[in-house]
């Protein structure tokens, strides 16, 4: 009997061993660099890695650009999230829900996860275009905007990219779109999971639709609610497709955020230390982001 | 009342449907234009105020190397599904069955290693592809996107495996296979949904992944879709819509297609994985 425990001791570590080696690998190392370069002053141009201690943080707090990332990266999170849950609960809803078409109306709403997000945000692209966008054709047909008196203006386009507050709008109502229906997905994962018994059993005993959304439906799915969202949190607050594609950090910073700040300095502009520290800079963030998703974990497991 | 209802589910339904869709809609309608027609801000743009033409599709794949992104797309994506799922299976039968005091513990861990981004990592990364002499080589993505996809599917599995009943292994290990061979003739085929669910997950995943894409590879001819079509169609401060926007729709229908197929057993793992896991 012993021998059997010890060879499965033995099968469970050679089970194991490749994804530990190829994340140790390829994760950690990449991490403890990371931590490097952020205290070095790598750049593309010289690699040759000198110990420069807090430096490049000291730089990076001293630019106001990183500041206005930083408070960008919140704004975006933030509103997104707020939008994505609440969408992403009313779409679950639906989606769940018995009706003829039902195949159809799914295949359209998981379009936008399903695209890889640079084509997706390229159609937002050129449907916000500052000339062409239908978006503003339609305000023009109906009066909203391009004459004298027009409630948005009498110029002929919103530029929706090109202001700094509509640029911002504009960048989030894409990942809006964009998350949605992974957020649905998984809520939907949610609903599924809610023993059907408990409710009827609460029909049964009487209690009226809101009786049971707020009693029986709310408190069950709370747990899947929070752990979506706390992904999505992570999700957004490290994704820059969206911003890279449709403004670039644009204009003048105004949607700047940081995950796209670092590759800017990293990449494009070769000073390898800084980005990585605006990079690091995420870390903390994140970690307390997921002590929060594991203690949401646990509340699931508990039930 | 119920009438009223069931109106209300459809209305909603339908809302949805088209805001999710519009854009493509959209894309559609673009792609088939004359320039002519296309750059005209007078014109109704959701009409064809010229007649359709299919040149912009052809450049896609005569000029832009369209086909070859999409075949890199595809490759990769293959590849990256069978590194996911050979070192992935195991890894999560080990955490779901084989007992060990420090499953749970490992398992947290794992889950960790999902929530380190691809923008904390991908200035060593890249360091590290350079050093292994695989830059701008699409071949780095094949090495570098396993680690976003193993520990999600890692996840998902121990979800599926956690359902199959443990009398099945038994039974296979009395009919006198060895742990190994009860794992690989018995458990295997049982959790083939979430072999599945995995297998669409990690294609998702990789296909639509744009930051190391981006710092790894620059050559044309190694690029995939989620790069190769934002950077070939668009030179300078041109860009070509009707063919960027035909990319879009060719990419984006097969995918949803298949993900819608696989959604119900996607659905199921992920419940599984987050309640039990």
């Amino acid at each position: 009997m012993r021998r059997v425990a010890d060879r499965e001791g033995t099968l469970a570590w050679l089970f194991l061993m490749p994804s530990v080696v190829y994340i140790l690998a390829l994760v950690g190392v990449p991490f403890i660099l990371a931590v490097g370069f952020a205290l070095s002053d790598v750049t593309s141009g010289d690699p040759s890695f000198d110990f420069v201690g807090l430096r490049n943080f000291d730089a990076i707090f001293d630019d106001p650009v990183f500041w206005r990332s930083l408070s960008n990266t919140f704004l975006f999170t933030g509103v997104s999230m707020f939008f994505i849950v609440i969408f992403g609960k009313v779409l679950a809803n639906i989606l769940i829900a018995d009706f003829k078409g039902k195949w159809v109306v799914r295949f359209l709403v998981l379009l936008p996860w399903t695209t890889p997000v640079t084509l997706g945000a390229i159609s937002w692209l050129w449907l916000l275009d500052s000339i062409f966008s239908p978006v503003d054709w339609v305000l023009r047909e109906v009066g909203l905007l391009g004459e004298q008196n027009s409630l948005l203006g009498a110029q002929s386009n919103m530029y929706w990219l090109g202001e700094p507050g509509l640029a911002m709008g504009s960048v989030i109502a894409v990942h809006v779109w964009r998350l949605t229906p992974l957020a649905a997905v998984i809520m939907m994962a949610g609903l599924v999971a809610i023993p059907r018994d408990l409710e009827e059993a609460a029909r049964v005993d009487g209690a009226g639709y809101w009786r049971r959304m707020f009693e029986v439906t709310i408190p069950l799915t709370l747990p899947v609610i929070a752990v979506s969202a706390l992904f999505g949190a992570i999700f957004t607050f490290t994704d820059m497709a969206v911003v890279d594609v449709l403004t670039n950090g644009g204009p003048n910073n105004a949607t700047q955020v940081l995950t796209s700040w670092a590759f800017f300095r990293g990449i494009d502009g070769g000073d390898v230390g800084q980005g990585a520290a605006v990079a690091l800079f995420l870390f903390p963030l994140l970690l307390a982001a997921a002590i929060a998703i594991l203690r949401a974990v646990r509340r699931l497991e508990v039930r | 009342m119920a009438f009223w209802r069931r109106a209300g589910l459809y209305l909603l339904a339908i809302g949805a449907a088209f805001f999710c869709a519009a854009p493509f809609l959209w894309s559609l309608i673009t792609a088939f234009k004359q320039n002519r027609d296309l750059y005209n801000p007078a014109n109704n743009p959701f009409v064809f105020n010229r007649p359709a033409t299919s040149d912009h599709i052809i450049y896609l794949f005569t000029k832009a190397a369209f086909g070859t992104f999409a075949w890199n797309t595809l490759w990769v994506g293959i590849l990256v599904v069978v590194i996911t799922l050979a070192l992935s299976l195991p890894a999560a039968y080990a955490l779901a069955r084989l007992d060990r005091p420090w499953a749970g513990w490992f398992g947290i861990a794992i889950f960790l290693v999902y929530l380190v981004p691809p923008s904390l990592l991908f200035l060593s990364l890249s360091r590290i592809v350079v050093a292994l002499g695989l830059q701008d080589n699409t071949w780095s993505l094949v090495l570098i996107y396993p680690t976003i996809t193993i520990p999600v599917s890692i996840w998902l599995l121990i979800g599926f495996l956690k359902a199959v009943p443990r009398d099945i292994e038994e039974q296979a290990m009395v009919d006198g296979y060895s742990r190994l061979g009860a794992f690989w003739r018995a458990v295997v085929p049982l959790t083939f949904p979430g072999i599945v669910a995995v297998i669409v997950f990690a294609f998702t995943l990789t296909a639509s992944e744009f930051i190391y894409a981006l710092s790894f590879v620059s050559p044309s001819t190694e690029k995939v879709i989620s790069t190769g079509v934002p950077t070939e169609l668009v030179r300078g401060d041109v860009f070509f819509w009707q063919s960027l926007q035909a990319a879009t729709v060719i990419v984006a229908l097969p995918l949803a297609l298949v993900f819608n197929l696989f959604l119900d057993k996607f659905v199921a793992g992920f419940t599984q994985g987050a309640v039990k896991g």
